[in-house]
């Protein structure tokens, strides 16, 4: 049987389904959802990075008008259940807690929950609260934090290391580090803190009924299921009374993954209350308190023979996990350590990764969370490139893994398949004219002017090595006019599901886009799912629509071939009408295979059973890769230490593209997020642990004036799952901030000067070339 | 409490209202129209973005108190009332100008101000008039082409 339409949906740049009610101000976000008798939360948050909190007095707040509850520690925290993750719930991590219970260990930590008619009464009756915290020294950085006088930022464990995983060094990689090697390059890369920046900030509508012992909430998250679990687990409810339901969440790139402190807090809250509780999270909530990511620092080593080809590498990590990290001990230290060499051949690899505990906002998952991998070898490909007298794009080419080198197993292990790394480095190389470029360098700098260019070059692994996140089921329920239901425990927050996933299922059962609908964000109506992130959908619920898809089919088929006494074999699906293939006439429409198997059952195969639908569930091989090469051309102004961006190219192999239009915005989202975070984006604290970057006129996102249009190129290299793609949503972040700062630093190298750290801010840029300047010749 | 008369949309609304009440939580909790979003409530990200009189503003930054008398146009009277999109919405939707969606509200009622005042920027003056709106998701590809094309340029 070949019911195969390929690509009458499946490669098209379909317009998005969901956008009419979104340009119309019709979706409904976490904020739009207006229950009767909603009491609105809003948290009194620590304003001492450490301490002891000497007084809490709510009396005065409880007795303001419009107030209905002021809840402390005391109130709420024995009430708790584990507020661990589902995913780690074997993992050991910080200490979490609901409210600051005693101490308070970051500045933003949730002390008190005060719950009013309005938020406006809530937040007054905040200024009641009569709170006296005692400040103790604080741990502000990792480096501070590992020292072996440090205070414990949480006094129930006995060091401020949260995690170490060592990969050790083999003999031949510490001999050929200890000068064995013809060139040894080190460098130490730093990677500053920022955030993800989702436009609609965290939120939360819990709902509970005590006479039916049900919690029913919406939520901003990108996974329903985890939210109920994990609501489940806090509050106490089992987890079939609970129900979460999303249907727009304005981005997330991470941050809404697992569900975090305050949505458990006030779900919990709204559990001991018997109400319906409202918390919408203001921007400098967002800023100070939901996650920070990316602030990392990498000691790297480059073991290099004479023809520049790499024989070693060894990576020193530490990253910053903050207070109380949600989702994993750190970041993804491991992850960073096992990825570092990449695209790039090296018979030996090493590395050690740790992450601290720091009285800072915790780091959470962002777009990529183990880039720094890229981050530091990029970067130090072009410092080792230049160290030892090579282009960096010759070194690339002498050192990337080519489509002979396939299957290529990394020094650590993992084994990478369906990539295109050389070919889409060439492809970056041509779009940018690269060769071009370096002329059109030096004849700007015989003007005086600093040009740069900077390449980033990446494998990207989606992974489904860690249950739940590698599976996905899809339910498939045709109506009995023909048109098709599709329910996935996926929660769209920007990625245009609705329509992709549709393209998918039209595409497979040769109906009209039309006649398919995604009913997604909802625990109630949809299996337990993964829900979206991790650069999984396209592969996990793809291909959980396509085996769903397969299962309808063959039932459809199954009656027409019945109905038309023809064989099964014989029959094909074209244009919603099941047809004997060759013999178009001899055919039975869709709509009216749906309706038999639902309306006029007499007439079924015997056996049949009624109905037609199918469920189906994927589960994804551990790690699927996507690749790509960004290419990115800045000129640094000497005087002023600005960088304008020139030309911004990506040459991208996800595989089989669903929908290119969707696929380039994704790309293009992660790209300006990278620029942004290389050039613009920095959370400071003080050495004190007080935050300075909070709101937008101190923490600057990119706007339209400072983003350059971004040029794409594809190579299509299928995947061996089913349908050929590769996930691909993290990787615009990934790749931009090694390609902009590689830019930078080429354009700076034209002086003599370095630089190692970001962001590449016009003083940093401006320090980094006076130091040149003032240098002795 | 104060009252507050203004025209939303064409329709009259009327309320008693506290002084410090919010343009923007007025026409959300009040008039029941959420399309109009609060992206950081301090004025810069432009989610809040509505027509006063004919001129983008902020409603985060205005009390509804401010706005008496006004007519007031939020992104759910920019289409056609039978839910057909207005070209600039219908631009978007082309060149993948939105997302999460979250920020476009602002970005739909900006750009009607913009193409009112100038109905053929150049692609300089599109990218400073949308300075002031903030999206975290496209990178601004597809909303600077949508104005483009909004513009038939």
């Amino acid at each position: 049987m070949n019911t195969s339409t390929a690509g009458r949906f499946v490669g098209q740049s379909v317009k998005r389904l969901e956008d009419p009610r979104l340009l119309t101000g019709r979706g409904r976000y976490v904020d739009d959802v207006m229950q009767p008798g909603t009491l609105h939360c809003a948290f009194l948050r620590s304003d001492v990075a450490r301490g002891r909190i000497a007084r809490l007095d709510v009396a005065a707040a409880r007795e303001l008008e419009g107030v209905f509850a002021v809840l402390t520690a005391a109130d709420l925290n024995p009430h708790a259940g584990t507020m661990q993750p589902t995913l780690l719930l074997t993992i050991a991590g910080a200490p979490l807690r609901p409210l600051a219970d005693g101490d308070v260990r970051f500045v933003g930590e949730p002390i008190v929950l005060v719950v009013a008619d309005d938020r406006y009464v809530a937040e007054d009756a905040l200024e009641l609260v009569d709170i006296e915290i005692d400040a103790e020294h604080a741990v502000i950085v990792p480096d501070d934090a590992l020292r072996a006088d440090a205070p414990l930022v949480h006094p129930e464990l006995t060091s401020n290391l949260g995690l170490e995983m060592a990969f050790p060094v083999p003999p031949e990689l510490q001999a050929l580090l200890d000068g064995g090697a013809p060139n040894i390059v080190r460098r130490t890369f730093r990677q500053h803190r920022h955030t993800n920046v989702p436009m609609e900030t965290r939120g939360i509508v819990a709902d509970y009924d005590p006479a039916s012992g049900e919690l029913h909430t919406w939520m901003s998250t990108q996974n329903p299921h985890e939210a109920k679990q994990a609501i489940a687990r806090i509050a106490g409810i089992p987890a079939h009374r609970v129900r979460v339901q999303a249907q727009d969440v304005g981005g997330g790139f991470g941050q809404k993954f697992f569900t975090q402190r305050e949505e458990l807090t006030v779900a919990l809250a709204a559990r001991r209350l018997g109400r319906t509780l409202k918390w919408i999270e203001d921007r400098r909530e967002n800023l100070i308190a939901s996650n920070h990511a990316r602030a990392d620092v990498g000691e790297c080593a480059f073991a290099i023979d004479d023809d520049g080809r790499l024989l070693g590498t060894y990576l020193d990590h530490l990253e910053d996990a903050g207070a109380f990290p949600v989702g994993a001990t750190g970041g993804a230290g491991p992850l960073v350590g096992l990825l570092f060499t990449g695209p790039y051949k090296s018979p030996l690899a090493a590395f050690r990764t740790r992450a601290a505990w720091t009285n800072t906002c915790a780091r959470g998952a962002y777009r990529g969370p183990w880039m720094f991998e890229t981050v530091a070898r990029e970067q130090m490909v072009d410092a080792a490139a230049r160290e030892i007298g090579m282009d960096p794009l010759e070194w690339r080419r002498r050192n990337v893994i080519g489509r002979d080198d396939l299957p290529y197993t990394l020094p650590t292990g993992m084994t990478l398949e369906h990539v295109s790394p050389a070919e889409t480095l060439e492809q970056a190389a041509a779009l940018v004219d690269y060769d071009g470029f370096r002329a059109e360098q030096q004849r700007a700098l015989a003007e005086g002017r600093l040009l740069g260019i900077g390449l980033g070059l990446y494998v990207e692994p989606s992974t489904g090595m860690m249950d739940p996140m590698g599976t996905e089921t899809a339910v498939v329920r045709v109506n009995p006019n023909g048109q098709v239901t599709v329910a996935l425990g996926t929660c769209s927050h920007g990625q245009g599901i609705e329509t992709t996933m549709a393209q998918v299922v039209a595409e497979e059962l040769g109906i009209d886009l039309d006649d398919v609908r995604i009913v997604q964000g909802d625990s109630a109506v949809t299996a337990f799912g993964r829900g979206t992130g991790g650069s999984g959908t396209a592969v996990i619920a793809g291909n959980a629509c396509r085996d769903a898809c397969a299962i309808v089919r063959a039932k459809a088929v199954h009656i027409a071939a019945h109905l038309m006494e023809a064989s099964p074999d014989d029959l094909e699906i074209v244009d919603a009408r099941i047809s004997v293939r060759g013999t178009p006439t001899r055919a039975v429409a869709w709509h009216e295979v749906a309706r038999i198997a639902h309306l006029e059952t007499a007439r079924l195969p015997e056996g049949a059973a009624v109905g037609l639908e199918g469920t189906a569930t994927f589960k994804a091989p551990p790690f699927s890769w996507s690749n790509a090469c960004h290419a990115c051309t800045v000129e640094v102004d000497r005087a002023t230490g600005q960088v304008e961006i020139l030309r911004y190219v990506v040459s991208e192999d996800c595989g089989v593209m669903i929908n290119p239009m969707i696929v380039e915005g994704q790309i293009a989202g992660g790209v300006v997020q990278g620029i942004g975070g290389t050039l613009y984006e920095h959370f400071v604290y003080d050495d004190d642990g007080n935050p300075l970057t909070t709101t937008f006129m101190d923490y600057l996102v990119p706007t339209t004036t400072e983003v350059p249009v971004i040029e794409y190129g594809h190579v299509e290299t299928p995947s061996a799952t089913p349908g050929g793609h590769k996930g691909m949503g993290e990787g615009g972040a990934i790749g931009s901030p090694p390609a902009v700062f590689n830019a930078v630093a080429d354009a700076l190298a034209l002086v003599g000067a370095t630089i190692d750290r970001t962001p590449l801010t016009p003083d940093t840029l401006l320090a980094a070339l006076d130091a040149f300047d003032a240098a002795p010749a | 409490m104060l009252p507050v008369e203004m025209t939303v949309n064409g329709r009259r609304q009327r309320a008693l209202l506290d002084a410090r009440k919010t343009l923007a939580d007025f026409l959300r909790e009040d008039c029941e129209l959420t399309g109009t979003h609060l992206g950081c409530e301090h004025g810069v990200c432009g989610a809040c973005t509505v027509l006063l009189d004919g001129d983008a503003v902020r409603s985060c930054l205005l009390f509804a108190v401010q706005a008496d008398g006004a007519n007031v146009t939020t992104v759910e009277g920019i289409g056609g009332p039978d839910g057909a999109l207005s070209p600039v919405q219908d631009a978007f939707r082309q060149e993948h100008g939105l997302q999460c969606g979250f920020c476009t509200p602002g970005f739909v009622v900006s750009v009607t101000a913009l193409l009112r005042e100038n109905p053929k920027p150049s692609e300089d003056e599109i990218r400073e008039a949308l300075s002031g709106n903030l999206c975290r998701c496209t990178g601004y590809q597809g909303i600077v082409r949508a104005v483009e094309k909004a513009a038939g340029s």
